[in-house]
Order: C-alpha cells, then sequence, then structure tokens
C-alpha cells in the first residue's frame, strides 16, 4: 500500500534519491511519466479491472443475444430450404423430370408467404419450372449456398438460395425470401451497436465510481498512517460499524496503533524514570567514592566506601535488569515459547524456599496449594511474578505476621468470582496475602506501574518495579493482577487463564 | 588450570585475567573471534569464558557452534552483555554449559568457571559422596557424618549433594537457586542463607569441626579443613 501515489504527492517523489526510485521501481512518476503515475494508482487500476470485466460480460451477453435471434433465424431458414430440396430431389426419384415439374408448380402456389424461391434449369440452363425467369445472371452453376440479390416482381429482395447438380444435368435452385429477416438483423445490429456505447459509457462511470470508493475508503487510513507517521499517535483509522473488510482493516490497523501507543508509553516511563529514579542512587554512589576519595583518613573508611558503593552499584543494576526484564516481557517476543505448566509444584517449591525464610523473620507462610494447576505460559515468568509477591509480603507482614500462597482452579467465567478478565477457559488463581499495612485503595490502581511507591514503601528497601514486573507477566498471559483488602493487609491475587494451547495463545493476544 | 578468555574489551579482560590468574589459573586471551575460533581447536583447555559480540567476522554464537561442529566439548562459559532470556537460550542452546551476563562480580565468574571445569572432568554415574568424615549415599538417599545418621529433607539432600559435588569450590548463592530451586533470577529476599544455615544445623552443629564454610562476599564451599 504504501506504493500508492495519493499518499506520497507526486512533488515529495520526484525528490526521492534514485536508490529509492530503483527499490519501487512501479509507482515512481520519473520511470513512467505521468501517465505511468495516473495507471500506477491502484483505484485507477481498480476501475480499469471493474471497466474490463464489465466489457467482457456485456459483450458475451451481446453474443448470446445475437446468437439466439439473427443467427437462429438464418439457421432456420437454411433448414426450411434443405428440407425442401430434399423433398424435390425425392420426387425426381419417384417420378422423373414430369412429377418434378408439377411439384415445383405445386409447391410455388401453395407458397402463402410468397417467400420461396425455385428454379430448374436443364442442362443448357434453359428453365423448366420455377418462379424465377431465368438462371441468375453472373452465377456459375457451381455453388452449394448463397445470398442472391433477385427481382421478383419488380421488386429487388434479398435470397438465400441452396443449389445442387440433379441427374440428367438438371440444376435445381431452392430459396427462401431473406429480406424482412436482413433487416431484422439491421435492427438488432444497430441496438448492439447502442447497447456497446452504453456498456462503454457504463463501464467508464462505473470505473469512476470503484476508484473514487476505494480511494475514499483508503484515504482516511493514510491519512491515519501519515498523522502516525509524523508523530500523533493519538490519530486512529474511523470504524464505518458495517464490520465489513475496511472495517477489518481498520480494526486491525487501530490494534496496532495501540500496541505502538502502549510501547511508546513505556519506553518514555521507563526513560523518565532512569531520568528521576535512578540519578538518586547514582548520585549516592557518586558521592560515596568522592567523599572517601578526599576524606578517608585510613585504609579500613577507603575500603568500606568502596564497598558501600559497589553495593550501591549492584542495586543500580538490579533496577536496570528489571526494567529490562519488564521491557522485555511487555515486547511480548517470548510468547512463542508458552506451553502447558503445572505451576502446583512450582509453588510448592517456592512456598518451602520462603517458608525458612518467613520463620527466620519470624513470620509465618501458609500454603494451600491444589494438586495440580495447569496454564499456558512460561514457568520462569510466572515464578518470578510469585517470588516477587513473596517477596512484597515478607518485606511488608510484621513480625509474627502470616503470609498465606494459595492457588485454586476457578472452572468457567462464571464461577471465577468477579475476575475482569471472562475468560471461558477458566482460570487459575494465585494468591499471595499478608497482614502487613496494606495499600490504600486510592493508591492501588497506581501500585503496579513502574517504580511507584506508596506511603508505606517509603521507608523500605526496593525499587518499585516488583508489582509492575508482576503486572506485565499476568498481561503477557492474557490475565490480570489483582490488589484486594486482605483487611488488614494486602491480597493480591494472579490470575492466569487455562488456555488449552492455542487457545491459551489467542487469550493472549486479546490482552 | 588452562583456560581461554575471548573478550575484546581490554578492561574487562585484564581484570578477568588479572583474577584468574591471582587464583592460580593460567589464563590465555585473545580479544576476536577468529583468533579466539584458532586457538580454542588448535590447543587443549579446560574451560573458555566466551564474550558473545566479538570483532573479526566470527562472533561467540559461530565460534562455539564452529567448535562443537568439530567434535570439541570443552566447557564455555558465556559473559554477554546479551541479557534476555532469548539470548541465554540461545547461547546455551549453541552448546554453552552456563552464561553469565554483564555487568558481573568477579568471585561468581570464577565459582562458575572452577564448577564448570569440575564438571567436565567427572564423567561416568557417581553413586556415592564423600567429603571427610560425610558420606552421601546417591542411591539409598541416605547422609551419615562419622558413621551417625544425617537426617535431612528432600530440598537439603539435594542442597548438601551440590555442595558436596562442588566440594572445595566456592558456590555462590546464585548458584545454588539455578542447581537446586531452579530459579534463574535473585529474589529480592535472601532465601538461600536460611536454608544453608538449617543444613548447618544438622551436619556441621553436632560435630566438632564444621564443613561447611561462608567465603564472604562470594557465597559457600564445602571442604574439609577450615580456612
Amino acid at each position: 500500500m504504501s506504493g500508492t501515489p495519493h499518499v506520497a504527492d507526486p512533488p515529495d517523489v520526484g525528490e526521492t534519491p534514485p536508490d529509492v526510485g530503483e527499490a519501487l521501481p512501479t509507482w515512481s512518476p520519473r520511470r513512467h511519466g505521468r501517465l505511468g503515475a495516473f495507471f500506477g494508482q491502484a483505484g485507477v487500476r481498480f476501475g480499469m479491472i471493474y471497466a474490463c470485466l464489465f466489457g467482457a460480460s456485456s459483450l458475451a451477453l451481446a453474443a448470446f443475444l445475437w446468437w439466439s435471434t439473427a443467427g437462429l433465424l438464418d439457421r432456420q431458414t437454411e433448414a426450411a430450404i434443405l428440407v425442401d430440396f430434399q423433398g424435390l430431389t425425392e420426387r425426381l426419384a419417384e417420378g422423373g423430370v414430369g412429377n418434378l415439374i408439377e411439384t415445383i408448380e405445386q409447391r410455388i402456389a401453395g407458397n402463402i408467404d410468397d417467400d420461396a424461391v425455385y428454379l430448374l434449369v436443364d442442362a443448357r440452363m434453359q428453365r423448366l419450372a420455377g418462379n424465377l425467369e431465368r438462371w441468375p445472371r453472373g452465377v456459375a452453376p457451381d455453388f452449394d449456398w448463397t445470398n442472391l440479390r433477385i427481382d421478383r416482381g419488380g421488386i429487388r429482395t434479398l435470397a438465400r438460395v441452396h443449389h445442387a447438380d440433379l441427374e440428367g444435368g438438371l440444376h435445381l435452385l431452392v430459396g427462401r425470401d431473406v429480406e424482412s429477416r436482413v433487416q431484422l438483423r439491421g435492427i438488432v445490429a444497430d441496438a448492439m451497436l447502442w447497447a456497446a456505447v452504453i456498456a462503454v459509457l457504463l463501464g467508464t462511470v462505473g470505473a469512476m465510481a470503484v476508484r473514487g470508493l476505494f480511494r475514499a475508503t483508503l484515504a482516511d487510513i493514510s491519512a491515519t498512517a501519515i498523522a502516525v507517521s509524523a508523530g500523533d499517535l493519538t490519530r486512529r483509522v474511523k470504524v464505518t460499524g458495517h464490520s465489513d473488510e475496511f472495517d477489518l482493516l481498520a480494526e486491525t490497523i487501530n490494534d496496532m496503533l495501540d500496541r505502538i501507543a502502549r510501547l511508546m508509553e513505556g519506553v518514555r516511563q521507563v526513560s523518565n524514570a532512569i531520568a528521576h529514579d535512578l540519578r538518586t542512587p547514582i548520585t549516592r554512589a557518586r558521592m560515596r567514592l568522592e567523599d572517601a576519595a578526599t576524606s578517608a583518613r585510613t585504609e579500613a573508611d577507603l575500603h568500606q566506601a568502596i564497598e558501600r558503593a559497589q553495593a550501591d552499584l549492584d542495586g543500580i543494576v538490579a533496577v536496570f535488569q528489571a526494567l529490562l526484564r519488564i521491557a522485555e516481557i511487555e515486547a511480548g517476543a517470548r510468547r512463542s515459547a508458552f506451553s502447558r505448566v503445572d505451576v502446583a509444584p512450582m509453588l510448592s517449591d517456592m512456598a518451602e524456599l520462603y517458608e525458612a525464610a518467613a520463620e527466620e523473620a519470624g513470620q509465618t507462610l501458609v500454603a494451600r496449594i491444589p494438586p495440580q494447576a495447569m496454564v499456558f505460559g512460561d514457568r520462569d515468568m510466572i515464578q518470578q511474578a510469585v517470588a516477587n509477591l513473596l517477596d512484597n509480603a515478607m518485606k511488608f507482614s510484621p513480625p509474627e505476621g502470616v503470609i498465606r500462597l494459595g492457588a485454586h482452579v476457578a472452572g468457567g467465567s462464571g464461577s471465577a468470582g468477579g475476575v475482569g478478565a471472562g475468560v471461558a477457559a477458566g482460570t487459575v488463581e494465585i494468591v499471595v496475602a499478608d497482614d502487613g499495612p496494606g495499600i490504600p485503595p486510592q493508591d492501588r490502581a497506581r501500585a503496579s506501574q513502574r517504580f511507584f511507591r506508596g506511603e508505606a514503601a517509603r521507608s523500605t528497601p526496593g525499587s518499585g518495579l516488583g508489582l509492575a514486573l508482576v503486572q506485565a507477566v499476568a498481561m503477557l498471559h492474557g490475565g490480570t493482577l489483582r490488589l484486594e483488602d486482605n483487611a488488614p493487609g494486602l491480597r493480591a491475587v494472579l490470575v492466569l487463564p487455562v488456555g488449552d494451547g492455542a487457545n491459551g495463545a489467542k487469550t493472549g493476544e486479546v490482552a | 588450570m588452562r583456560i581461554l578468555l575471548v573478550e575484546d574489551d581490554r578492561d574487562v579482560a585484564g581484570f578477568v585475567v588479572k583474577g584468574l590468574k591471582e587464583a592460580g589459573h593460567v589464563v590465555e586471551h585473545t580479544a576476536n573471534g577468529r583468533d579466539g575460533l584458532f586457538l580454542a581447536a588448535s590447543e587443549a583447555f579446560d574451560a573458555i569464558v566466551l564474550d558473545r559480540m566479538l570483532p573479526g567476522g566470527v562472533d561467540g554464537l559461530r565460534l562455539l557452534e564452529t567448535l562443537r561442529s568439530q567434535g570439541n566439548a570443552t566447557p564455555v562459559l558465556f559473559l554477554s552483555a546479551m541479557a534476555q532470556v532469548d539470548d541465554r537460550v540461545r547461547g546455551l542452546k549453541a552448546g554453552g554449559d552456563d552464561y553469565m551476563t554483564k555487568p558481573f562480580a568477579f568471585a561468581e565468574l570464577l565459582a562458575r568457571v572452577e564448577a564448570l571445569t569440575r564438571r567436565g572432568k567427572s564423567e561416568g554415574p557417581v553413586t556415592r559422596l564423600v567429603v571427610a568424615d560425610l558420606e552421601m549415599d546417591l542411591l539409598s538417599r541416605g547422609v551419615k557424618r562419622a558413621g551417625q545418621k544425617v537426617d535431612l529433607q528432600p530440598r537439603e539432600f539435594r542442597l548438601l549433594e551440590y555442595l558436596m559435588r562442588h566440594a572445595g569450590q566456592v558456590v555462590t548463592r546464585t548458584m545454588l537457586l539455578e542447581g537446586v530451586w531452579d530459579y534463574h533470577f535473585d529474589p529480592q529476599t535472601n532465601v538461600i542463607d536460611v536454608h544453608v544455615s538449617r543444613l548447618r544445623q544438622k551436619v556441621d552443629k553436632p560435630f566438632p569441626t564444621p564443613l561447611i564454610h561462608t567465603v564472604r562476599n562470594a557465597g559457600y564451599m564445602l571442604r574439609e579443613e577450615a580456612p
């Protein structure tokens, strides 16, 4: 589509460097001239295709009409002549020349329409019977079929005649006056000529209409594309609501633009975040090193400062890695590696891994995990998402706090219990609940944004990326992350669609 | 041990060469892929540390693929700035034994290189591991120290097994997460230390000499005598 010149006006195209012209030779106006550019337009091509189809079908229709009217009359005439001729030769065989002459005269007398032509001549071309005065002048007696101009009763008419030599040197000529039929044929031919003119007119008008329609339909798409490439990512193609192919195209393009806009927004957020949130730890590390360089008195001081700066840098690297990981997940490239995963044993492993750490901190981890919970996704990603939720829960739970890790398989969309994403194939809900300070309702929507840190989190270490990653993992799987009040504490529910193979991939696509 | 380092960044290479030499290894260094391939194919090394993006027309992946197609099984550790999951998968698929991303801590690199060379040597099925008076029977899944039976949870058993298989080597927390729990990222909560300390309670506490040692800024090491 990028090749349609009405997207890029000829003056612009004229200034493109030659190698671009080489690459897209089909529409380069410089190569084909203005006429070439005109015919290069897809709209014009479609119009011409329409005109050709219209012309071809009109022609076929005309040919059939001709064959079934004028052609039919000719064929009927010739058939009648042949039957007549056959009858006469039979008479000759039955009763000789006399019988033949008699029959011819009878037939002439009985010919009410007065359109029959007979002539029987002997070997010297002398007339024996018939309604022609003599053998037509200038016609040698060696033809089979011909059209003759004849003079009958003072009127010159046209006749279709058949001739054959009979035994005894006789020549018999049988024909029909076809003047009226010729006239009819002329009328039909005239009508067809006019029809052809009308067809050409209609075809041209139709072709222009098709071209106009084509251009009008694409105009909005190309206008949107131009606006988007000029930087306006808010523009969308209008959907007419006919739910036809063009609507489908418009919706596909709009989906694509939505996705691009989301990714762009993500990039913008990340660069803002880097500008603001990474400046602080980098400044801290730099100051520490500078301070050590200028005012460290003992080697031990210096070592300590370097080690702390190193830890700061490790922290910065960790933030970078988390950011890149989120970006990687959001880009969606890993979706091709999705497979059927049973998250139950993985969750049990994680419960075991964190249980010890929780106990060490005086907390209790209670796990309630079903024997099996199949989802369609990436094991490592889900594992990391759950680990982030558990890290958060442990960080914010007070000593003696209880952390709950649970999972349950929700059947259809009805039993999913108010889940936003009503996935028909059912979902697996992974719940991590703590009894810490929780997240106030007004902050919940923002809690999964990058670098968001709630009031309660200000005094704890962390980057504000944990929930953003969980959210990205949920989105990639076509699921959701719900943050609820655990009264007290936070209840984070990671909802993942069960998705059976291809179905799962499709729900992922929707997200 | 003889180690080949193929790395084009002069500072990183100098740092790694210095560190490996200090740890008692012999290091050959080359800065481009073609020379690296030539060296790796013509001389015997115990391990190769390989960068992904290299000058000289042969990048790390191609170098390794060529090497493996020649039947060379020298353990290879990728050291690369390409940190995406797909990059890691590609590196391991091409025949890499381990994959580390930059920036890295040298202690981690050293531990992993040493673990690799050990892996290269101990071929054939092992049914019994012994370190000092600690014995592990991999078939009956029983552990004894000084003849006394030690009761371990399944995960503790796997943790001890990993430590015993790498006895005398530094094992980092990341290596334990990957090798024992199949985790491929670092959780914020320090979950490993707690498990190691629980293992110590059972394996070291009742006995006069400890076997599991903490290596500062690096990880753990299971070995006979105190450092």
